[in-house]
Formats: structure tokens, C-alpha cells, sequence
């Protein structure tokens, strides 16, 4: 009904009790000096969630946690470790949660079924609506 | 007084309602007579009395009469008139009677004209019709009255929350409710066609101005919210895959692939259960996204408007309509004979194809949003995000633009490939020299390459239909179509250009220092504090220069309210042809330097020119429409009374033949 | 169409009415808990938070008695609800080992000045390293450790009165 002014509200509204006076992470706003770093520690960072905020990844969030994965992610690409391994280190401790890209595993089957599903069922439906019409 | 006005005049819209259910459901039983005849004038005066209280509602707000609950919740005597106004429907209550208003009026209007369809037809259309509106009148009366008193008047009113004074807050919910009405029409055409099993071309015609109008404002309504979000939240993101947001692309998705089953139908008596199908899950779609929204079942941290028991008796409209429809779906479908053959290579052929992607889209949206949900009910949590949207869809919606580059180029009925093998091989050559220039120049993602690929053949292709044609004489919905398929192919450039080439700077300058994103040099000169009527902001004082070009001021801000205390960034944007600098500034450093993020988003604004010429489309398809029918209501007029003038002429020479 | 197909809408729209009637009538879940419960502490030496109480370190967790792991800060305000119980923990014997999260050490002094020192050792974190490597999403928190050092149980949000009892028991079992 109001889609955007919950949106909105939900994206704004960084209450300032939960704001420290600490100035953020030193990456959390500042990129990686090597451009190829830099742009697999943002393609990572877009598929992470931040958890103190609605439907957001932490590459475009403003809360203070969120700065320090970012810091996280971009100091570890730096050290040299893999993306999938930060990711991976991630999960191990918030869970799938933290992780916008689906594992396929118990929790996530349907996800990649049902898709596979709708294939199948608009194949059947596109065969049958046109395919044996064809011949008219 | 007024209130128990208001309120009066809704109990009264709410037995209309009944009248008008009751009476159009014994129609078909086909034993109503007088109560039959009462359908019509009760959903005429339905709407004017729902649009009574609703004004008697607005109002309160104007005089600001603090007794009223509502308005003492969501208004303030300070305000300015035109927030006042918004305010009465910037809340649950007030929503849920401009709803219900546009709702009855639409009704009531459809009562008073629409004169086309059988009348059995059109009786079952306004009960289904008063049924709806019967649920939300019962919502209203019992769990939300929005004219409910208190004890003691207030001193003043609450609501004087300047983050919610925004023009934009205030007319982007109302157009997507009138997206929403409008698929309830057409939701309640589908179940009289349903009903009395006349799914014919005429049902298709009569129903195409409401799908249309609904389409139009749900394409608004997701334009500007969509580029409300990448204004204000700072980080040039402009959609996010958030449950809210998806509450409103579904009905759109369902929407359009209802506009296009019903041309088909309209123009070649094909797709019939298909349409009535598309026309239920349409509605279903709005109310499954109100549903979600007012519930607080999947956006709950920051929820505003929610509460378990409206999204309980959300939830039981929601049963009622939709399970309903479907029931009745389940058992009448099957006696609706399919209609007109076509063959694969024809415009059905494309539009059913079409057709089957948007829906097999929509079904992806709906499964990825309502996963999370099934996923806590097994005690699971999982994330659902762009990662997973992106390239899902795009299985479907890939496959759905070529042959949209295409469909209108083919004849209806059947085709033939030799007869559109020239246009065919060019767009090919121009897609494949595009694939060509982008890989040679750039690395881009399979996704914006795609995009990219794609939509310059369908722009191209957008105009094909008016090859051969005098300008003038085409038909005005024939432009529509053009139009609006040029607008989605201006969309995808955009987002394809946004995706793929973005440049991004994020740095940490001192006064006086200066940074480059892409062929810009920003040079940040000071920070001032700035103050407004309840917020307080840094503001950066920017010079941006592009290449050798005029040196242009912008002003970010990171503003903090404190009632109530909320930070938010004021991004600020310099418009080119082809692109946006957009650049924020935030916190300062611990060494005294200023956090600045700078974007360069070519091509950024076609995402949002497209949307709009979208739903330029839609006004044009929608007047060649209306226009069409008023044209062909006065050469009926006319012959009717070229007929009568000739029987009169006849019975007069007749007489004169007597006397004589 | 075959008749069986027709149901199919009617069949998924049910599924989902169903689970969305059960989901209204379940409490939220708004909290995303860590799942390193039953892992060893991750290793970590963070410097003092104030200048009176040492820093923390895994180290100090593995002497076979069982702590609780408070993280918390001096800009929260829920950490101020939530003192004088962490006190009263205290006050039974239970040694408590502070966290502060993105903090300044004259902040840090200020907050116990004014709320009290229910700390033995406080461990600033200023990037929220141990925060994100033992899986927790906010502040505060309150982990329970055993006496090798392994989480045993994760209290998300301030801890109030009835808590109390709840953490002492955790104690009690992670003691055994």
C-alpha cells in the first residue's frame, strides 16, 4: 500500500541512540588502492546483508556495523583471501542470513526447484497454447 | 457533527453495497426483477456517498478537529493546508477509505456508462463489485473507523513530523491505490464474465481502460518511488529487491501481462480463461502486497501502519475475494471454450509467449519475497536479495524482450518468417555489432551486456509498427504501444548502462583537496553547518568540473533531526544528457578530513525517462481507447437515429399515402 | 485444459493463506542469533577500554571457571537499563568481561563513573572485530563461556531482572 514510505522509513530511520562518536572503520569509506581488489571486495559486499538494517547489503548502508564489515571484507580481499571465504567465515557465524546469494542446501532447495518448476509448467503451457495449434 | 456525518453516510454506502451484491447475485439466479433493476442506481449512489464521507473526512483534517482520534494522531494545527489534506489519507484508517472511495466511485461510474456488456453480465460485475467493497466497508466500520471520537479533544495534534512533510510521501501512496482500484475493476469483470460465462472480445474491451489506468499509475508509482529511494538513501542504489518494493512490481507484473492477454482477446476472441485468470491473480497481487506491507509479516523492524489484527482481516478479505475467484475459477473455467487458434509464428503467438515470461516472473518475485517467510515458519533464516532476483528473472524476462523486439512486427493469426526476414536480420546485425563494440571497449557483466545487447534493437524495433504508415492517421493506441515499448528499452539502456559502468569514489579529502571520479574533479571548498526548522546539517560546499567545462556548485548534506532523532544524507546530483554525478558527504575522519562519495552513473535518468514514457504509453493507448469507443457510440447514435428518423419518414408518407 | 490443472491456482493460493495464517500468529523473530554456540571462542587480544581494568583476551576465558562475555558500549542506551542487573550478577560472584564496541576510554570511563563497574576486564573493540567473529549482531549481548573457553549461550538484547536467574543457570550448566 506504501510501499515507498515504508521503505523509506525503514532505510532513514538510523536512530541516533545507537550512534557512536567514534569516526568509522578507516575502510569502511575508503577504497582499496588496486582496483581489481576493490572491485571483488564491492561485488562481495553487495551480496552481504547488514544486520542492523532492512533489506540492504552492507555496501550501501550507513550504519556503524555495517562500516566495519565493510572494513572487514576490504582489509581481508587486501590480505589476499578469497571472497567465497569471507563469505564463508560470515555464515559460519550469523548463519545464511548474512549471505544474499542462496546456497543450494536443505534450507534453500525450493528456491532453485520452483524456478525449475516454472520452466517446465511455461514450457508445457507455451506447447500446449501454441505448439499443437501450429498445424491449423 | 461532521464526523458522525462521514460516518452515517459510510454505514449507508456499506447497505447500498449489500443492496447492490444482493441484487446482482439474484439476477442471476434470474429471478430478481425489481431488486435486479436496483443494482445500477445502488452502486451510483454507493460511490457519491462513499466520496460524502471521505470529504467529510478531509474536512476534519482542514478545520483540524482535534476530537477526531485520527486527526488528532496525524495532523497539527501548524501545518500547511496541503499536508493537512495529505494527511488524511497519509495513515491506515484514512487509506483504507480513499480506497474504498475510489473504489465505489469507479462502481458507480462503471453503472452509470457502461452500457456495452449483457446486462445479466454487468450485474454479476457490480456484485462481485459491491462484494469487494462490502469487505473493506466492514474493515473500515468495524476494526478502522476513521471518524472514531475521543473522549476528550486534544490539545494538538501529533503529527507534526516534517520527515513526513513531503510532497512525494504525500501523492505517491494514493497512485498506487488507484493502481490498485483499478485492478479491482477489472478483478470484478472477470468474475461477472466468470459468472454468466460471456468471456467475449466486448468483456476484453470494456475491461482494457481499467487494466490500462491501473497500469499507468502502478508504472508512476514505481518510477517515483524508485527514484525517490536512489535520491534519498545515499548510496545511487535505485532498486533493492525489498518485500515493499516487490509488494508493488508484482500486481505491475500481473498487469501487464494482463493488458496484453486482453488485447488478444479484444482483438481475436483467444486466450479466454487465461484472461480471467490473469485478471484474478492482477488483484490478487495488490492485495497479497497490502497484505505483507500492513501485516508487518516480512518488514517488521521499522514497521509503520502494521498491526496482526488488520493484517488478520486483510488476510480474511484476501481469502474471501481470492479464494473466491478462484473457486469459482476451478469450476467454471473448464465450460469457457478456449477460443480463436492461432499459429507459433503469429502477434498471438508472440503475446502469449510474452504472456507465459511475465508470468513465470512474477512467480519468481512472489517465491523469492514470500521465502523468507516459509523458511521462519520451519525455523530457518535465509536472505533472499538481489543475487538471487537478478538472474532468475532474467531467465525469463531476457527471452521476453526478444520476442517483444519482434511480436508487433507480426500479423495476427499466422505469419510468415520470409515476410519479416529483412528487419529481422537487421536488428540482429545491430545487436550483434553493439555486443561487439561493448566487448572490445569494456568488461561488463553477462547481465548489463544483455541489457545493453537488447535494448537497442528494441528501441529500434519500437517504431517498426509505423513503417509504411501515415504519421497522422495511425491510431493513437497504436502510438501508445510504440511509445510504451520504446520507453522499456530507454529503461533497460539505463539500467544496463548503470550497472555496467558506474564509477565510484569514495574518499577521505581535506578542505581545499580535490578528487576524480571518472572525467569529473570534484573540489571540496568547506563545510558549513547549516539549520533548519528541526534539523541541523553539515553542508559540503562542492565545485564539480567536468573535463574542461563550466565549474558547477553542489551542496550534499547530512542532516540530523532530532524530533525524532533521525540522520539522513541530502545527496546532491549534477544532470547531464548522459548521466548523474551524484555525490554525499558524511562523517568527518579522525585526522580532520571530509568522508566523500562520489558516483558517476551514465545514463542513470533513462531508467526513469523510460518509466515515464511507460506510462505516456499507457495515457495514449487509454485515450485512442476511450476516444475509439465514444466515436463508435455516436455512429451508432447516429445511425439509430437515422433509422428511426427513416421509420418516421416512412410511417409519415404512409399516412400521407392514407389520407391520400 | 485438463481439470486438475484448474485447481492448481486454488491449491497454491491456499498453501499460501495458510502460511501466512500461521506466520500472524507467531511472535517476530526480529533477532539474527549467532551460530557459533558450542564453538570455541575466536582468538583475539584487545587492548584495555579504560585505564583502570585490563584488556581481554581468549587467554583469559580457558582457567576452567565460566565468565560471561558482555558486549556493550557507552553510547547505548539499553546498556544503561541493563547495569544495574549486570551489578547484581556481579554481586553473586559472577565475573563479567566486558566488550565495548566502537568506544572512546573517557566515554568508557564516564559510563562507569555514572552506572557503575560490574567489568573485571573491558577489551575495546573499536572495528567490531570480535563482534562480527562470534556472531554477534548488536549491542548488547551477553555470551555465556565455559571454563575452555567455549560459547555455551548467547542472551541478545539488555538483560533485565528475569534474566538474571536464566544466566546464572547457563553458568551453572557450562560448570559441569
Amino acid at each position: 500500500m506504501k510501499p515507498f514510505v515504508i521503505a523509506l522509513m525503514a532505510f532513514l530511520a538510523v536512530p541516533l541512540a545507537a550512534q557512536d562518536s567514534m569516526p568509522p572503520a578507516p575502510y569502511a569509506y575508503r577504497q582499496l588502492d588496486d582496483p581489481r581488489q576493490e572491485a571483488a571486495a564491492q561485488a562481495l559486499m553487495e551480496t552481504l546483508r547488514c544486520l542492523k538494517c532492512q533489506s540492504q547489503s552492507i555496501a550501501d548502508s550507513d550504519a556503524p556495523m555495517a562500516g566495519d564489515m565493510r572494513h572487514q571484507v576490504r582489509m581481508r580481499i587486501a590480505a589476499g583471501e578469497e571472497p567465497e571465504a569471507i563469505r564463508a567465515w560470515l555464515v559460519e557465524r550469523y548463519g545464511d542470513y548474512v549471505s544474499y546469494v542462496p546456497r543450494v542446501s536443505t534450507a534453500t532447495w525450493p528456491l532453485f526447484a520452483v524456478p525449475l518448476l516454472i520452466l517446465i509448467l511455461a514450457a508445457l503451457i507455451l506447447r500446449r497454447r501454441i505448439g499443437a495449434r501450429g498445424g491449423e | 457533527m461532521i464526523p458522525e456525518l462521514g460516518l452515517a453516510a459510510l454505514w449507508l454506502a456499506a447497505a447500498l453495497a449489500a443492496l447492490q451484491l444482493t441484487g446482482g447475485a439474484a439476477a442471476q439466479r434470474g429471478d430478481a426483477g425489481d431488486l435486479a433493476a436496483l443494482v445500477r442506481p445502488a452502486a451510483i449512489l454507493q460511490g457519491l456517498l462513499a466520496l460524502f464521507a471521505f470529504t467529510m473526512l478531509l474536512w476534519s483534517f482542514v478545520v483540524t478537529d482535534l476530537s477526531v482520534k485520527l486527526v488528532a494522531d496525524n495532523s497539527h494545527s501548524m501545518k500547511p493546508l496541503i499536508f493537512k489534506l495529505a494527511g488524511a489519507w497519509g495513515n491506515h484508517e484514512g487509506s483504507m477509505l480513499l480506497w474504498v472511495t475510489v473504489l465505489s466511485l469507479a462502481g458507480g461510474l462503471i453503472a452509470l456508462i457502461e452500457r456495452r456488456l449483457p446486462e445479466r453480465t454487468m450485474q454479476a460485475t457490480l456484485a462481485a463489485q459491491g462484494f469487494v467493497a462490502l469487505g473493506f466497508y466492514a474493515f473500515l466500520l468495524l476494526s478502522s473507523n476513521p471518524f472514531e471520537r475521543l473522549p476528550v479533544p486534544a490539545a494538538e495534534g501529533l503529527g507534526l513530523n516534517p520527515l513526513l512533510q513531503d510532497i512525494g510521501l504525500a501523492f505517491h501512496p494514493p497512485t498506487l491505490y488507484f493502481g490498485y482500484v483499478g485492478l479491482s475493476v477489472a478483478f470484478s469483470f472477470a468474475v461477472g464474465a466468470l459468472l454468466t460465462r460471456q468471456v467475449t472480445p466486448e468483456f476484453a474491451r470494456v475491461m482494457r481502460p481499467w487494466i490500462l489506468g491501473a497500469w499507468v499509475f502502478l508504472t508512476l508509482g514505481i518510477t517515483a518511488g524508485s527514484y525517490w529511494a536512489y535520491y534519498e538513501l545515499g548510496w545511487g542504489g535505485w532498486w533493492f529487491w525489498d518485500p515493499v518494493e516487490n509488494a508493488s512490481l508484482m500486481p505491475w507484473l500481473a498487469a501487464t501481462a494482463l493488458l496484453h492477454s486482453a488485447s488478444v482477446l479484444a482483438a481475436r476472441d483467444a486466450l479466454r480463461s487465461w484472461t480471467i485468470m490473469l485478471g484474478v491473480v492482477a488483484f490478487s497481487m495488490s492485495m497479497v502486497g497490502t497484505f505483507l506491507v500492513r501485516s508487518g509479516i516480512l518488514t517488521s523492524v521499522h514497521a509503520f501502519a502494521v498491526d496482526p489484527e488488520r493484517g488478520s482481516f486483510i488476510l480474511a478479505l484476501l481469502a474471501l475475494y481470492i479464494g473466491g475467484a478462484l473457486l469459482l475459477f476451478a469450476l467454471r473455467a473448464g465450460t469457457i471454450s478456449e477460443g480463436q487458434r492461432f499459429a507459433l509464428l503469429s502477434r498471438e503467438g508472440a503475446l502469449v509467449f510474452n504472456n507465459v515470461m511475465l508470468s513465470a516472473a512474477l512467480g519468481i518475485v512472489l517465491l523469492g519475497t514470500l521465502y523468507p517467510l516459509l523458511a521462519e515458519a520451519l525455523d530457518m533464516r535465509v536472505s533472499v536479495g538481489p543475487p538471487y532476483f537478478n538472474p532468475m528473472s532474467a531467465v525469463f524476462v531476457i527471452p521476453m524482450l526478444m520476442v517483444m523486439t519482434v511480436g508487433p512486427l507480426l500479423r495476427w493469426r499466422h505469419d510468415n518468417i520470409d515476410r519479416i526476414r529483412l528487419p529481422l536480420a537487421l536488428l540482429v546485425a545491430i545487436a550483434v555489432t553493439v555486443a561487439l563494440l561493448v566487448g572490445l571497449l569494456a568488461s561488463v557483466g553477462l547481465l548489463p551486456m544483455l541489457g545493453l545487447v537488447l535494448s537497442v534493437p528494441l528501441a529500434l524495433a519500437a517504431f517498426l509498427p509505423l513503417k509504411g504508415r501515415r504519421l497522422t492517421r495511425v491510431p493513437l493506441a497504436t502510438w501508445g504501444m510504440v511509445i510504451a515499448h520504446f520507453g522499456v528499452a530507454v529503461a533497460l539502456f539505463g539500467m544496463a548502462n548503470e550497472s555496467a559502468f558506474t564509477r565510484e569514489r569514495l574518499a577521505a579529502i581535506e578542505i581545499g583537496g580535490t578528487e576524480r571520479v571518472e572525467d569529473w574533479q570534484i573540489t571540496l571548498e568547506g563545510v558549513d553547518a547549516v539549520a533548519g526548522p528541526n534539523w541541523t546539517a553539515l553542508e559540503a560546499r562542492l565545485i564539480a568540473q567536468r573535463g574542461q567545462g563550466e565549474p558547477v556548485r553542489i551542496s550534499p548534506q547530512a542532516r540530523n533531526f532530532w524530533t525524532p532523532p533521525q540522520q539522513t544524507t541530502e545527496s546532491a546530483l549534477i544532470t547531464r544528457w548522459d548521466g548523474q554525478l551524484y555525490a554525499v558527504v558524511g562523517d568527518q575522519t579522525g585526522d580532520g578530513r571530509w568522508q566523500l562519495r562520489l558516483w558517476w552513473k551514465p545514463f542513470v535518468t533513462f531508467i526513469w525517462y523510460g518509466g515515464i514514457l511507460v506510462a505516456l504509453g499507457g495515457v495514449l493507448a487509454i485515450a485512442g481507447r476511450v476516444l475509439g469507443d465514444l466515436k463508435r457510440r455516436r455512429v451508432a447514435a447516429r445511425s439509430m437515429a437515422r433509422r428511426s428518423e427513416r421509420g418516421r419518414l416512412r410511417g409519415a408518407a404512409q399516412t400521407a399515402g392514407d389520407r391520400a | 485444459m485438463k481439470r486438475w490443472t484448474l485447481w492448481l491456482p486454488l491449491g497454491l493460493f491456499a498453501f499460501f493463506l495458510g502460511l501466512a495464517a500461521y506466520q500472524l500468529t507467531q511472535p517476530k523473530d526480529e533477532f539474527v542469533h549467532s551460530t557459533m554456540i558450542g564453538k570455541p571462542l575466536p582468538r583475539f587480544d584487545l587492548k584495555p577500554a579504560s585505564a583502570d581494568l585490563p584488556g581481554a583476551k581468549t587467554a583469559d576465558f580457558t582457567d576452567g571457571k565460566p565468565r560471561l562475555l558482555n558486549i556493550w558500549a557507552s553510547w547505548c542506551l539499553p546498556c544503561i537499563a541493563e547495569a544495574p542487573h549486570l551489578a547484581s550478577l556481579r554481586e553473586q560472584g559472577v565475573e563479567i568481561v566486558g566488550i565495548a564496541i566502537r568506544d572512546r576510554p573517557e566515554d568508557v570511563a564516564r559510563f562507569l563513573a555514572a552506572h557503575g563497574n560490574p567489568y573485571t576486564r573491558i577489551g575495546a573493540d573499536d572495528l567490531s572485530e570480535l563482534q562480527l567473529a562470534i556472531g554477534s549482531s548488536g549491542v548488547p549481548e551477553t555470551f555465556v563461556i565455559d571454563g575452555e573457553g567455549t560459547i555455551r549461550h548467547q542472551h541478545i538484547g539488555d538483560v533485565r531482572a528475569e534474566n538474571v536467574p536464566e544466566l546464572i543457570e547457563k553458568l551453572q550448566e557450562a560448570a559441569q
